[in-house]
């Protein structure tokens, strides 16, 4: 069954074509890799999935599982960024977007708001209700900061983390919305190749423990290649290449994407 | 039954020291209200009105990060409901002799408490018609916005004779002279915003100062949050309007021009943006060192005829020390911090500690 589906999606800037005919196809419980060389819409297509921009023409369709486990298909297109993580879809950022001033703790509480079920009138009289979702909504962060490895950082700014904890940060965070579909923009960005191993490791266990389906975007090949179900391979704005590891890996096109054209053979 | 006390004495376990702050401060806002003179009793009650509105406008500008410059237009709002409804029926005559009172209006009286309340709540009225449209964008519009605001309700009020009566404002208001009304309204508003801020409301509002788009990203909704701040804000206000029309015992729209809106943003500029214990700090700072300077504006003489003391002087040395502390506290006084017994702890160690590595150091320098 798929989770996530994309309908000839098309993304303008004036004349610059972002994202051109973009179908892609996530079914629920894989892992899929966007990959693609610098400026190639990768992160278009991931704001448009997300909500930050609304595209030119096509659809995003989404389909939750609701907490009765029955499934029905939502047309997301275009709807706001809040909406559509609250229905399941959480994402992290390329280039980090911690709330700096914030602590660690409090970076992760702010992405329970959406599931807190208190008014803010309760809020200000400390009522048993906004009590209760407090100490729940701190003991599920704390949870999740213990199974990335911050809960001794918990209290500390969040800018003073060291760059490979803050991505971990940012990947708490999503995961405290509770999310069906979780998008990672360059998780391993900056990583050197043991801190990449590590990372592999951890985004197969957390796929596995919270019953996630994972799509990102990455550039380190062998951490796409060992742990990706499917690729989408994008090259100016266009979907180039899809299917398995393997198949990616031999497709000439994306060869040619990589490593541009051998001048003898063109000739 | 005993669930709830048990809870209640952990929590005074926990919190003593707040608890016996608060009693302590209850006990010296009685005696003060025992024996200060009139002068230092209204200041005391104007500080605690600055307290209110400046921690208002800190919840928008400083936690929110959305600049407003609306809160003399709110408090205007807030002053006039006060003064509509409370003033005695019997002089309104005398008043209103321009033009009377509208006649739906002429014969209602309203307890203080409620018109108070009615005072703020119909500046959440006004603020959602402004924010409705301003929320929704990025930038400067809302400071913009609110801005002509609170010009646009001065003109209104100014132009309504015959429910504000115009620019000869209303007079004899029922005062209020007890130190417990302000502060007892200050205290409860600074512990609800306190509770607020620390609840889930007051990190979304944060995570908006922050970065709006990771926020939205993380299911805050912006346009519901910052209405949900904008709108505190104002009634806050209102209410810091309605105790300065009661003060005062007059109001009239002079009193409400932008520049009083100045004064809070200094408030909170000085105290910290985003610091509620900072805001209280500078509001008494601000109101009681603007008074403390009057001694500049009277005419003085050394002996020789220097001109130098004149009225306007206070201004201008007040200026300065501003420049200076915003010089070496680029942040506010306070910062993003709290005045948390922690916090308190934390300083006194690290001043303790400069003082006796300064001991040393010279010790060392006498070997």
């Amino acid at each position: 069954m798929s989770l996530l589906r994309t309908e000839n999606v098309i993304m303008q800037f004036g004349g610059v074509v972002a994202v051109n005919d973009l179908n892609i196809d996530i079914k629920k419980g894989e892992l899929a890799a966007l990959i693609g060389p610098n400026g190639a819409g990768k992160t278009t297509a991931f704001n448009v999935i997300t909500g930050v921009y609304t595209p030119t023409s096509g659809k995003v369709l989404f389909t939750p599982t609701d907490k009765n486990g029955a499934t029905t298909e939502i047309d997301i297109t275009g709807k706001k960024p809040d909406k559509i993580t609250g229905m399941g879809v959480a994402r992290t950022f390329q280039n980090i977007r911690l709330f700096k001033e914030l602590t660690v703790l409090e970076n992760v509480l702010v992405a329970t708001h959406l599931n807190a079920d208190y008014s803010f009138l309760s809020a200000m009289l400390r009522a048993p209700k906004a009590r209760k979702g407090e100490r729940q909504a701190k003991m599920d962060c704390e949870f999740l900061l213990e199974r990335l490895g911050l809960i001794d950082l918990k209290n500390e700014k969040a800018s003073s983390l060291p760059y490979g904890q803050q991505r971990h940060l940012e990947i708490a965070r999503a995961l405290a919305t509770k999310p069906q579909l979780l998008l990672l923009d360059e998780p391993a960005a900056g990583m050197n190749p043991q801190e990449t191993d590590e990372l592999t490791d951890l985004i197969f266990k957390l796929k596995t423990d919270f019953d996630l389906t994972i799509f990102m975007i990455e550039h380190h090949m062998d951490l796409v290649m060992e742990i990706s179900d499917h690729i989408y391979v994008l090259d100016f704005g266009c979907t180039i290449a899809k299917g398995t590891p393997d198949e990616v890996q031999n497709n000439p096109k994306v060869i040619e994407a990589y490593l541009g054209v051998d001048a003898d053979v063109e000739d | 039954m005993k669930e709830t006390q048990n809870s209640i004495g952990a929590y005074l376990k926990l919190h003593w020291k707040t608890a016996v702050f608060l009693v302590v401060l209850l006990i010296g806002i009685g005696l003060a209200d025992i024996f200060v003179d009139s002068y230092m009793r209204r200041l005391l009650n104007l500080c605690a009105i600055y307290v209110i509105v400046s921690l208002a406008m800190n919840l928008v500008n400083g936690f929110t990060g959305q600049f407003s410059l609306g809160q003399a237009g709110f408090m205007a709002i807030g002053a006039y409901t006060v003064a509509v409804f409370t003033v005695p029926i019997e002089s309104r005559a005398a008043i209103f002799y321009l033009e009377p009172m509208a006649p739906f209006l002429a014969n209602i009286q309203l307890p203080f408490i409620v018109a108070l309340i009615l005072g703020g709540l119909a500046s959440v009225v006004v603020a959602f018609f402004i924010g409705s449209p301003c929320l929704r964008l990025r930038g400067d519009y809302l400071a913009i916005a609110t801005l002509g605001f609170s010009e646009i309700i001065r003109i209104v009020f100014t132009n309504t004779q015959s429910i504000t009566n115009g620019a000869l404002g209303i007079k004899s208001i029922p005062t209020i002279s007890s130190l417990w009304w302000t502060y007892g309204t200050a205290l409860l508003i600074i512990i609800a915003t306190v509770l607020l801020i620390n609840s889930t409301y007051g990190r979304a509002f944060k995570s908006i100062r922050e970065d709006e788009i990771a926020a939205e990203a993380m299911g805050v909704g912006l346009f519901k949050t910052k209405m949900t701040s904008f709108l505190i804000g104002a009634f806050f206000t209102g209410i810091g309007g309605g105790l300065f029309a009661a003060l005062l015992g007059t109001v009239d729209p002079k009193q409400f021009y932008f520049t009083l809106t100045y004064n809070f943003l200094l408030i909170i500029v000085l105290g910290g943006m985003g610091s509620i214990s900072g805001t209280i700090i500078a509001s008494f700072v601000v109101t009681l060192g603007q008074e403390a300077l009057r001694f500049l504006d009277e005419p003085m003489a050394f002996g020789l005829d220097l001109p130098i003391f004149r009225p306007g002087l206070r201004m201008v040395v007040f200026s300065f020390l501003l420049m200076v502390i915003v010089l070496f506290y680029r942040k506010g006084l306070m910062g993003t911090n709290e005045l948390t017994w922690d916090f308190i702890a934390q300083k006194y160690r690290s001043i303790k500690k400069k003082l006796s590595g300064k001991k040393t150091s010279t010790e060392g320098g006498g070997n």
